[in-house]
């Protein structure tokens, strides 16, 4: 009996254990680090000056804005706690946080915002991002905690612009040459990580911030590799150098579906802020004709693209917006693969084969272009070659040039010596596109290089611009993205995923619309799988 | 002519030689499409054609070529050769100080490695000339020298480095945990990392610097002051390392001395695959950013490089046979 109730008494607590230790299983732990790997190093600490992507991936672990997109990609407060618009749209005024301070201790007040903002807007300050804040009539710190901006004229995209770019420590900048001074290459900031460590072209090392507002990172290390070689970081993958990478398509589908990659990481897919497009010259005869256009995005099997190109880790683009975004509208002309269709459309525009010879002609003249794309990336490279083979198949002679980078844009874009062009754009959270599409933006080095002109386009680009509501906005981009659809200036060809892999020690990762990184302060490794700092 | 009368005048041809290098790179540099605005703004629809201008005026880019080189001649003479255009706007020199070291260890042991290899096996190739020794070493090196470099280093990496773990991948040393290191672990730590790297640049060498040993030692194999000695009774051994190789060794000045300034230049391939952050990566990272200051620079340094070169090797050659530097020959 007495043995009975021990051993009773020994299930109990064996029980109770063995919730506790579940329940523990559940509970973050700190510490651990995360190995990450880009192909270029950092260029300056300094969002406002910085150009390239690893900087600005770096400095937003250092540095916060006002506002900030959630995971769902919705505006939100950062270090803004709220802030109104006023009735005519002309003034925001940001309430701040209380209580936050920069890395070496002095508060956070509405005074770094003014400063940060001045040393934007001022002309020797080399930063291409100013544009957003030159609009900007007045700013003003009426007390620690406000922050006030006002407009010339109502400007939607005014708010998102108040992200990570601007706020800037004064009482260490205050009075020196930003550019000179070495606070881009050891800043103090107040985000979630502190710089601890920056070796040229070999790594960057983050620390976590612990006091930092929003609770200290679960981890106590970032650190990022610089390996300028793709193939060589794959490896390091493989070996264990790195922990955490962007993968191609093949690497996602092929090379990393083996039990060492199933048994040790985690892939993830999330469609990525950008997207492909065959853009026309719209001032060429040959594509003056809206007819040709639309015959040609008949031509072009975009749903093969997709499978053949991204081997099926990309979706299909019907305009300038990928499907997740709230401005998105499903419903547009999405001219699905018809070459018959294609051929009575270029038919109706006056273009036969009359010659005989396989290629449509019209006033003597052969249905022949040049495409022309950048060097070095190859999923342009390919889709060139599908779409050459498809408009072959209705007639049409294409010709693929793939030329390096700036002397593409400087020869080619920039002096409009093109007939048409394989190029992708960057997705922004703000559906405002008028740099792109405004009829007022087709001046030298301006982006609407390919001529597009629409009345309606324009009077609704400029009314986005104007209206802070949101479905009256979402109303507009619609009426938008139908016009375009319907123009085809561009054939928009597909939005390509992006694909990360992640070690599998790794917990409270969620992916969301906002991609992977939106949390990554919560990211954790339970200590038992928490590597130690001895190679 | 005394050595010195000999090597002062090389010195004193050196000079203009050197400014005329840096003019033609120069103007052929700002020849070339794109800008360094072009690069960090284009398709920014933030940049407006005045910040653009605004960039351009910052840089100096809005003045005349010949002003522009007026300036960098200016700072070269003191030494100083300006900043960067990139957005860290840090000295040029301090970026080309940081990594010229581990750029010139490399080329070092790699330049070693192919001494040592290479030498004796040319050596060897000629003596037992078209054995299979000789036969199989050819065939060896130019499979070697065929080979794209970076498809090697993929093989060696993969093998090496994920499927027996013995080596590691890229990088200069460990990541974690180096702080820590001892000296001697230190040491043996970067030792690791520069196995892979040295064995691939000097892969290339070795095929062109055996081959050339193999003939030039055959040929003097063939004159007949080797005949004579073989003649008089000497032994194979000392006719060959004694007097063939020490002939045969003095062309190898000259190729060694015009092959430093292509390292670097050479150096752009495995810096990159292997992730070592020296000249060669700077180089190619800032051709691509028209970092115009920065590539003067390296342009400046590999400059001196192949003048130097160029003067060690005479200089080598005069030491070793005196007729060339009185001007006179058979």
């Amino acid at each position: 009996m007495h043995v009975m109730k021990v051993i009773i008494a020994l299930f109990l607590t064996l029980a109770i254990m063995g919730q506790t230790v579940s329940g523990r299983a559940g509970t973050p732990d700190y510490g651990g680090y995360i190995v990450t790997g880009s192909i270029g190093d950092a260029s300056t600490l300094i969002p406002m000056l910085s150009t390239d992507a690893t900087s600005h991936e770096i400095a937003g672990l250092i540095f916060n804005g006002l506002v900030k997109y959630d995971k769902d990609l919705n505006l939100v407060g950062d270090l803004a706690e709220s802030w109104e618009v006023s009735p005519d749209g002309l003034t925001i005024t940001f309430h701040l946080r209380k209580g936050v301070r920069w890395a070496d201790g002095v508060e956070f007040t509405s005074e770094d915002c003014l400063f940060g903002f001045r040393t934007i807007t001022d002309p020797k300050t080399p930063t291409a991002y100013a544009g957003d804040y030159l609009v900007v009539e007045k700013a003003e710190a009426p007390d620690p905690y406000t922050f006030r901006v006002t407009y010339k004229e109502p400007f939607a995209p005014a708010l998102s612009s108040w992200g990570n770019l601007v706020v800037l420590p004064r009482h260490l900048l205050e009075g020196q040459d930003i550019t000179k001074s070495p606070f881009g290459r050891r800043p103090v900031g107040l985000g979630p990580f502190c710089l601890s460590e920056w070796k040229t072209q070999e790594r960057i090392e983050l620390e976590a911030n612990r006091t930092y507002f929003e609770g200290r990172p679960y981890l106590d290390r970032f650190i990022m590799r610089i390996i300028p070689d793709a193939a060589t970081m794959f490896l390091e993958l493989k070996s264990g150098g790195l922990d955490w990478m962007g993968l191609s398509p093949i690497q996602f589908d092929r090379q990393t579906d083996t039990p060492f990659f199933r048994n040790n990481f985690r892939k993830y897919e999330y469609l990525s802020f950008s997207y492909t497009y065959l853009g026309y010259n719209l001032r060429s005869p040959l594509f003056s004709d809206r007819r040709v256009r639309q015959a040609i995005a008949h031509a072009i099997d975009k749903e093969e693209i997709v499978r053949g190109v991204l081997l099926g880790y990309g979706v299909v683009a019907t305009g300038p917006y990928k499907p997740d975004a709230w401005f998105y509208n499903p419903d547009v002309p999405s001219f699905p693969y018809d070459p018959e269709k294609s051929k009575a459309l270029l038919a109706q525009a006056g273009w036969h084969d009359t010659d005989g010879d396989g290629i449509l002609d019209k006033d003597g003249r052969p249905f022949s272009f040049t495409l022309l794309t950048n060097q070095g990336n190859p999923l342009r490279e390919k889709s060139a070659q599908i779409i050459q083979y498809r408009l072959g198949k209705i007639g049409i002679d294409m010709k693929i040039r793939t030329l390096e980078w700036t002397a593409f844009i400087n020869d080619f874009i920039d002096k409009r010596r093109f007939d048409a062009v394989l190029l992708g754009w960057t997705i922004g959270q703000d559906p405002d596109i008028f740099d792109i599409w405004h009829s007022s933006k087709t001046g030298p080095k301006e982006l609407n290089f390919i001529g597009y002109a629409n009345p309606e386009v324009d009077r609704l680009l400029i009314e986005g611009r104007r209206t802070f509501d949101r479905e009256k906005r979402r109303k507009i981009y619609f009426r938008i993205q139908e016009i375009l659809a319907e123009d085809q200036p561009y054939t928009f060809l597909y939005v390509p995923m992006a694909l990360p892999i992640i070690h599998k020690r790794y917990q409270g990762i969620e992916p969301a619309p906002a991609g992977i990184s939106h949390n990554f302060i919560r990211w954790w490794v339970p200590r038992s799988e928490q590597r130690t700092l001895v190679p | 002519m005394p050595l010195f009368v000999f090597l002062g005048k090389r010195l004193l041809v050196m000079i203009p030689t050197f400014f005329g290098i840096t003019l033609i790179s120069f103007f052929v540099m700002h020849l070339a499409p794109g800008e360094p605005m072009a690069v960090q703004a284009d398709f920014n629809p933030k940049m407006t054609p005045e910040m653009r201008e605004r960039l351009r005026a910052q840089y100096g880019l809005d003045r005349p070529l010949p002003i522009q080189y007026v300036h960098w001649l200016k700072g070269l003479l003191t030494l100083d050769l300006g900043t960067s255009f990139s957005a860290d706007r840090r000295p040029v020199w301090d970026k080309i100080r940081e990594r010229l070291p581990v750029t010139l260890l490399v080329n070092c042991l790699s330049i070693a490695l192919i001494l040592v290899v290479s030498i004796p096996l040319g050596v060897a190739s000629a003596v037992r000339a078209g054995g299979i020794f000789d036969r199989f070493s050819t065939v060896l090196v130019f499979v070697f020298y065929a080979a794209p470099a970076f498809w090697v280093a993929l093989l060696l990496m993969l093998l090496f480095g994920v499927h027996l773990g013995l080596l590691p991948i890229s990088g200069l040393h460990s990541i974690m945990g180096y702080d820590r290191m001892t000296t001697l672990e230190k040491v043996l730590d970067w030792g690791r990392h520069l196995i892979l790297p040295v064995l691939v640049s000097a892969l290339g060498g070795l095929a062109g610097l055996s081959r050339y040993m193999r003939s030039s030692m055959l040929e003097v194999l063939r004159q007949d002051f080797i005949t004579t000695a073989r003649a008089k009774g000497l032994p194979e051994r000392v006719v060959v390392y004694r007097h063939a190789l020490r002939n045969a060794l003095l062309p190898l000045i000259t190729i060694l001395g015009l092959s430093l300034p292509g390292l670097i230049g050479g150096s752009v391939i495995f810096e990159s695959l292997f992730a070592i952050p020296g000249i060669g990566q700077l180089m190619w990272t800032s051709v691509m950013a028209r970092d115009y200051p920065v590539l003067m620079g390296n342009l400046v340094i590999v400059a001196v490089l192949t003048l130097l070169g160029n003067l060690l090797a005479d200089v080598g050659y005069a030491l070793a046979d005196p007729r060339i530097r009185t001007g006179g020959g058979r």
